[in-house]
């Protein structure tokens, strides 16, 4: 399959990448690991005029604890993120989730930030990064701002972010002593999407949940907190019963939006995530200790 | 619009026009005429156009040859030494780890980057590691043995 014709620019700053996305504003799109923007070109479902390559713009792939917390340079690869000391060390879900992203091959190019940016309604890491927290930092030529993940994720393959900004960083916060994390899917076989994700993140002191962040992903158009979910876990000891409850009203953000294809129908799509949210649940309470 | 690139393939440097759309699996296949690298699926799934990109096991139909601009590429035809086969080609041959072969130069690629990685992987290490790799003929225990018989000789 041939992508239609583009104009192609490869700069090696972070400023040159700007302006060029300035000067060809709506017309341009950022190429980074190219796994999700190349297949939708080849199938004619994206026809940029102009792409900007930021894969030859040195400094953006790093892990730094710094703050308290983790910052990710945008092009750092899932094959980095799973083998990285520091992420597994503050992020287990996250490392976890990274060397479960289609194959071998594909985590040596995809990147964190053009997982977020993408924002394939079927993809891991928005999930699993809006379960931890944190904010992405998003850079113009004049400016550079820090967008709350919580308000990152809009709609169907649409972010907050504009058109003439890329992703430089993702800063993650430290989580509190107590937190446990996991990720569970049901993945397609052949893609290794997640037909259903779910990412939990949970804290527990003195034997009661005192915080608690749930996300969803495949089942409807984006990733998508469970505040319902996280609701009846806050203040209460995390008994197989409470979990169960939980984990019942995990589908209930998305029920609205829930996907319907050829992997499976959107009612067995809201089953799995329930399912999947009990795993989730279970897994990051037993590892909060 | 054309783009100049030099790509280094197999140890030589290989200075080219390109269009950007060209992908890198049909600039080694049409430009060099390594047809080593297989296209099958073009949807970046079954592995059959696997390279080594700067050391990398990645898909050639998922990256576009100017992203390969001033990069090292390693394809099939670029491993054995005269006629002194790599440990995973070795062990392809003499577990038969293959059937109609097309899937060979891919599965065989992604092998050596999955050794070098972990050189000696448990047989449910090595089936995930070929996860992203289709065998059609489901020849797979062959596959499975051929890697596993590469991991032993390069112990």
């Amino acid at each position: 399959m041939v992508t239609s014709n583009f104009d192609y620019f490869a700069p090696t700053s972070v400023d040159e990448a700007t302006s060029l996305l300035s000067r060809y504003r709506g017309e341009a799109k950022v190429l980074a690991g190219g796994h999700s923007l190349i297949p939708m070109m080849k199938l004619r479902l994206a026809e940029p005029g102009v792409l900007v390559d930021i894969g030859g713009i040195d400094g953006l792939s790093y892990i730094k604890e710094e703050g308290g917390g983790v910052s990710i340079g945008s092009m750092t690869t899932y094959r980095e993120l799973a083998t990285s000391s520091v992420i597994q060390a503050n992020y287990p879900l996250l490392a976890d989730a990274s060397a479960r992203v289609a194959d071998l091959q594909v985590r040596n190019r995809g990147t964190i930030g053009g997982s977020l940016a993408h924002s394939d309604p079927a993809g891991d890491i928005p999930a699993v990064i809006l379960a931890i927290g944190g904010s992405v930092v998003a850079r113009t030529r004049r400016s550079s701002r820090d967008i709350n993940i919580d308000r990152f994720q809009v709609d169907l393959l649409t972010t907050a972010l504009r058109d003439n900004e890329i992703i430089t960083e993702i800063k993650l916060p430290a989580l509190a002593a107590g937190t446990g994390t996991a990720y569970s899917k049901f993945h397609q076989p052949a893609s290794h999407y997640a037909i259903t994700g779910v990412a939990a993140v949970v804290t527990v002191s003195g034997g009661t949940c005192t915080d608690a962040r749930v996300a969803v992903t495949g089942a409807g158009d984006k990733a998508t907190r469970a505040r319902r979910t996280e609701r009846i876990l806050k203040g209460k000891e995390l008994t197989q019963a409470v979990i169960r409850r939980a984990a019942s009203r995990a589908a209930a953000e998305v029920e609205d939006s829930l996907n319907e294809d050829i992997h499976a129908s959107a009612e067995y799509r809201a089953h799995l995530t329930q399912v999947h949210a009990g795993y989730a649940i279970e897994q990051a309470a037993a590892a909060a200790g | 619009m054309s783009t100049e690139i030099t790509v280094t393939v197999n140890g030589t440097a290989h200075p080219a026009s390109v269009e950007p759309r060209l992908l890198l699996a049909h600039f080694l296949r049409d430009v060099l005429n390594l047809t080593g690298t297989h296209v099958g699926c073009d949807t970046s799934q079954c592995g059959a156009c696997t390279v080594h990109l700067n050391g990398e096991a990645v898909k050639s139909c998922t990256v576009f040859a100017v992203q390969a601009d001033g990069a090292e590429v390693t394809t099939i035809e670029g491993l054995a030494d005269g006629d002194s086969y790599t440990n995973v080609q070795q062990g392809f041959w003499d577990e038969h780890g293959l059937q109609c072969g097309f899937c060979t130069p891919g599965m065989i690629m992604t092998s050596e980057a999955l050794l070098k990685q972990n050189p000696d992987p448990s047989e449910d290490e090595i089936r995930a590691g070929i996860a992203g790799n289709y065998c059609r003929c489901t020849g797979y225990q062959n596959i499975v043995n051929a890697i596993g018989a590469a991991a032993k000789a390069g112990s």
